[in-house]
């Protein structure tokens, strides 16, 4: 019998540390008994009159509006917001910060360090550091956002429908997962993209979301699951709603937030296997201008030229870091085990 | 006595607060006595059993005051190693669900075993044959068969009774059971509470029972310390506790809880809800929700009375409650 | 007798244990309800009682069509339910709903309190006009004891008893004729649990409502229904008025289940006979041959291994008016009074 117990809330956080990474964060069925903890006593009324009486006047919270709430007081979420929201003005607008044209080479000048003007120096072909590694933010950041939405779009769907319904389809899809998941990343790269010739991000992208959908797949049908076994779909169902219903109104908003965490994460990873596949050769090429290459090309100048790696891939780091925090401070928010 | 608890007190730190769980307790168990611990959500019954065994979490949970004297000494004063030896061999807790006690990946031989292996340096041939005398003790049948076997292999009230047996493995002066039958079935939990006061009572253990049912509680308890808000707001020898109550809450659990053997009219209700341990009512922690309130329960908390011998109420109206 | 409401005839839910990936092959199935038969008549409580896995929770689920049956008929004012689907099932739905026992999962957390409640609305437009609704849910929450004004608020605000009412009122909704409770108050707190009890109560009174309420709190049930069905795995072994049920048990496992439950009195411990069934439940993949309670029953013989015991009066008792005249699978039934009285 599951006695609402403080008690028992404070045991169970002893024991329920276990699932760590994607998995940890259960739609908000399983929190319930954590919920219990404070909700049993933060009720609305305490009042006298009679077991129901007007309790005060308390701000209706939704568990979004909570959420919201804990990311504004974490400094995680407020660093790497910060960090996030300034790439995104200077891929928007790089000329905000940079004068130069990226393009804009004179071999005359090639791998000098700093220079009044030009603070990060040249790299090999004699271009502006600093205005490559502006520009470059633009790419990383299309190509992030592009196949987070891609994947997230198609991982969703096709995992929530086979978590949903169940049966054949989602015996089907989960060995098809199983297939993408053997694949591996950076040799699947080499082989599919190197017959493109495109000079732009969008065959990148591409396969990056080949190959990243499963992986949202998994998590959303996962917490489909989860979230269909609670007793409010099943009221609905007795109410006599139909599948649509049932899967927008109940299930989704019950489910996404796992899917909303893992693709925050995975936009980082992205970013970092583009440039992955940009230094291989056969992600962007030139004359596109992206971290992956110039990390490429500058890594043949390691002992002569630091500088020229060091702009870039620095750039590259704090950008995936900002984003794998951004994901860890929208799981602490949305982690119901924590409240 | 075997364990004094005095004037304990506990909090948590939430996100929206600070949650005082445990507001000065003071309990006591002797050896061979059954003292129950009975309480709602949120009267810290559970927390003030873990902070006797020292499985609080730390944080989020505080211990702020007071102090646990088992055997004489006093058990907040000792460092966490020293407690280690404590729990097992001097104390042990059983859990309401046994099933996520138990390790799931050993078979329950090895888990009983290690008892023996750990804390007595036993081989594990010998730790082995303890595990089976230890399964017949608490009557499982084919304990030689089953000692290998694994916890999802057993039924609900098996498993008690493993975790019972784990328990009492090394034989320790008092047992803390927080709630052992409550995940169970009726008939397997009157054989679960049967074989754990049977055994109690063969290795004259001090039991502390925690629970919620005042149905197991007349059936096995000597004393009974009532729980509310986490304060104990009335103890007595269980008889006189059901033939009349001091405390104003003690008396709305009893009449609200339906009968087997009538069917009454409309049950008595409790008005309201169990306090917000953030935000505790001022005075008598029961006020709002007690029909007897007067100015005074707003204003001052009211001591532990002594009522008569072994018998104590906090409520200003003790002798009213206790007269009806 | 008045006329039944709704009428159970031989429910069985069997699920299938399968095997292999690709090929299924059945190897077996669990026999959750097997073979169980009741009638509910209009305005009454219908309790069922019985211990984890004996399929109570089950059969609540087939009455209100969140399962279907393996076999057997479920007939709502004489017309078959069990096979309905579409516009005539959703109009049956309307009649018969349900509370759910745990009061966290069973309301959408991302709902307010208003949607939660006029969701039923929506799903049947024909119950109460756009315009109207708002104030429809007030007034149903005014009528489970909550403050009309929380209709903003989201359930993670409220307590237990709290979410169980607002359940409850979502239940009420679509003004149904029957209700059916699977463990409404078990997860709730012994002082909580009576308000939600008395509530239960006074809507059955004020919408005359018929229940059918499912618990393992036999208390709970004999105080507030009028008669009792007894299962165990999977069938009924004992149904009649409450106080045959509970004074006069004439079947073993009735007899057991009374003397086990725990009784709020401590001078009763010493003079109270007590019947501690040996064993477990049996699985109920593999339920034993005969009376299904043989495994158990101190008093089976030959007879109880190779025939099934039937759901009706035993012959012992055929002639006999008075209480111990009711239902009762047993070869051997025989009246045994386990519960004390004052």
């Amino acid at each position: 019998m599951p006695e609402p117990d403080f008690d028992e809330g404070a045991a169970i956080s002893a024991t329920g540390a276990g699932g760590v990474g994607q998995g940890a964060i259960a739609p908000t069925g399983t929190g319930a008994a954590m919920d219990l903890a404070i909700s049993e006593g933060a009720t609305l009324e305490r009042t006298p009159g009679g077991p129901e009486g007007t309790g005060p006047a308390g701000k209706p919270r939704s568990l979004w509006g909570d959420a919201w709430r804990d990311l504004r007081r974490n400094p995680v979420f407020i660093v790497s917001g910060l960090i996030i929201l300034f790439l995104v003005v200077i891929s928007l607008w790089p000329s905000l910060i940079a004068s130069g044209n990226p393009l804009k080479c004179d071999l005359s000048k090639a791998q000098l360090g700093s220079r009044p003007g030009h603070p990060f120096g040249y790299d090999g072909q004699g271009c502006d550091v600093y205005t490559r590694t502006v520009y470059g933010a633009r790419t990383s950041v299309t190509v992030g956002v592009c196949t987070t939405l891609g994947v997230a779009l198609f991982g969703s769907v096709l995992g929530g429908l086979a978590g949903f319904f169940g049966g054949g389809w989602d015996a089907l899809l989960s060995r098809i997962t199983d297939i993408f998941f053997g694949i591996p990343v950076v040799l699947g790269g080499l082989v599919f993209l190197s017959v493109v010739t495109s000079t732009t991000v969008w065959p990148v992208i591409g396969f990056m979301v080949l190959l990243g959908w499963p992986q949202i797949a998994r998590i959303a049908r996962g917490s489909v699951i989860t979230a269909k076994q609670n007793d409010y779909v099943q009221a609905a169902r007795a109410l006599g709603a139909t599948n649509s219903r049932m899967l927008l109104r109940h299930i989704a908003p019950n489910a996404v937030a796992p899917v909303i965490v893992v693709a925050t994460i995975a936009l980082g990873t992205y970013i970092s296997l583009e440039a992955t596949l940009s230094y291989l050769g056969v992600g962007l090429k030139p004359p596109s201008v992206s971290w992956g290459i110039d990390i490429s090309a500058a890594s043949q100048y390691i002992r002569n030229a630091p500088h020229m790696l060091l702009w870039p891939a620095g750039a590259l780091a704090v950008t995936v870091l900002a984003f794998i925090m951004l994901g860890d401070a929208v799981r602490d928010a949305l982690d119901p085990k924590l409240r | 006595m075997l364990l004094e608890v005095r004037d304990l007190q506990v909090e948590f730190k939430t996100r929206d607060g600070i949650a005082k769980a445990v507001n000065g307790v003071t309990y006591s168990v002797a050896a061979g006595e059954t003292l129950a611990v009975l309480g709602e959500s949120g009267s810290g019954k559970s927390v003030t059993a873990q902070a006797v065994m020292g499985i609080l979490d730390m944080p989020p949970g505080r211990i702020t005051g007071g102090e646990i004297v088992f055997q004489g000494q006093d058990l907040l004063k000792l460092k966490e190693d020293e407690r280690r030896k404590i729990r097992g061999s001097g104390m042990a807790m059983i859990f309401q669900d046994a099933l996520s006690s138990l390790n799931p990946v050993l078979s329950v031989g090895a888990q009983l075993g290690e008892m023996y292996s750990v804390h007595r340096g036993m081989s594990r041939a010998d730790a082995k044959a303890k595990a089976v005398e230890l399964m017949d003790r608490v009557r499982i049948p084919a304990a030689k068969e089953r000692v290998g076997q694994y916890p999802h292999q057993f039924s609900g009230g098996m498993r008690q009774r493993i975790m019972i047996a784990m328990a009492m493995a090394l034989e320790p002066a008092l047992i803390i059971a927080d709630e052992p039958t409550t995940a169970l079935d009726v008939t397997v939990q009157a054989q679960v509470m049967d074989l754990l006061a049977e055994l109690q009572r063969e290795m004259n253990m001090g039991l502390i029972l925690i629970t919620h049912d005042l149905g197991v509680v007349a059936d096995v308890a000597d004393r009974i310390a009532v729980m509310y808000a986490g304060r104990i707001v009335e103890e007595a020898p269980v008889h006189e506790i059901y033939k009349a109550p001091a405390h104003p809450y003690t008396r709305g659990l009893l009449d609200s809880i339906p009968r087997l053997d009538q069917k009454g009219q409309e049950l008595y209700a409790i008005k309201g809800l169990p306090p917000n341990l953030m935000h505790i009512p001022s005075g008598c922690a029961f006020h709002p929700r007690c029909p007897m309130a007067q100015d005074v329960c707003r204003t001052d908390v009211p001591p532990l009375a002594n009522v008569s011998e072994g018998r104590r109420s906090a409520c200003h109206f003790w002798k009213e409650c206790l007269n009806g | 007798m008045a006329e039944a409401i709704l009428e159970v005839r031989d429910l069985v839910k069997h699920y299938p244990l399968t095997q292999g990936i690709l090929f299924k092959k059945q190897v077996g199935a669990v026999k959750a309800v097997d073979g169980v038969s009741f009638d509910l008549v209009a305005g009454e409580t219908l309790g069922i009682v019985g211990e984890s896995g004996c399929g109570k929770s089950t059969v609540a689920k087939m009455l209100v069509n969140l399962e279907r049956p393996t076999a057997g008929q479920i007939k709502y004012k004489g017309t078959d339910i069990t096979k309905m689907s579409g516009k005539a099932l959703r109009s049956v739905r309307r009649n018969i709903q349900m509370v759910f026992q745990d009061p966290y999962t069973s309301l959408n957390p991302r709902m307010t309190v208003g949607d939660i409640i006029g969701e039923p609305y929506e799903i049947h437009p024909e119950v109460a006009p756009k315009g109207d609704r708002r104030r429809k849910v007030q007034e149903l929450l005014d009528v489970v004891g909550l403050n009309p004004e929380y209709i903003n608020r989201y359930p993670h605000q409220f307590s237990g008893g709290q979410r169980q009412r607002i359940g409850i009122a979502r239940g009420l909704a679509l003004q149904p004729e029957i209700i059916v409770a699977d463990e409404p108050v078990s997860a709730l707190d012994v002082s909580v649990q009576a308000q939600v009890v008395n509530l239960l109560e006074r809507l059955q009174n004020e919408f005359s409502l018929s229940y059918v309420f499912i618990a393992h709190d036999l208390s709970i049930v004999r105080h507030i229904s009028d008669r009792v069905g007894v299962m165990y795995l999977g069938r009924i072994v004992e149904i009649g008025r409450d106080a045959e049920i509970y004074d006069h048990p004439t079947h073993p496992y009735t007899q057991a289940l009374l003397s086990a439950v725990p009784v709020p009195d401590p001078s009763a411990r010493e003079h109270r006979e007590r019947i501690i069934l040996s064993g477990d439940v049996p699985s109920p993949a593999n339920i034993p041959s005969g009376c299904r309670f043989r495994t158990r029953c101190w008093k089976a013989q030959e007879r109880c291994t190779l025939e099934v015991p039937e759901l009706a009066v035993p012959a012992v008792f055929q002639l006999l008016e008075g209480p111990a005249h009711h239902p009762s699978a047993c070869h051997f039934a025989e009246e045994k009074r386990v519960v004390p009285s004052e």
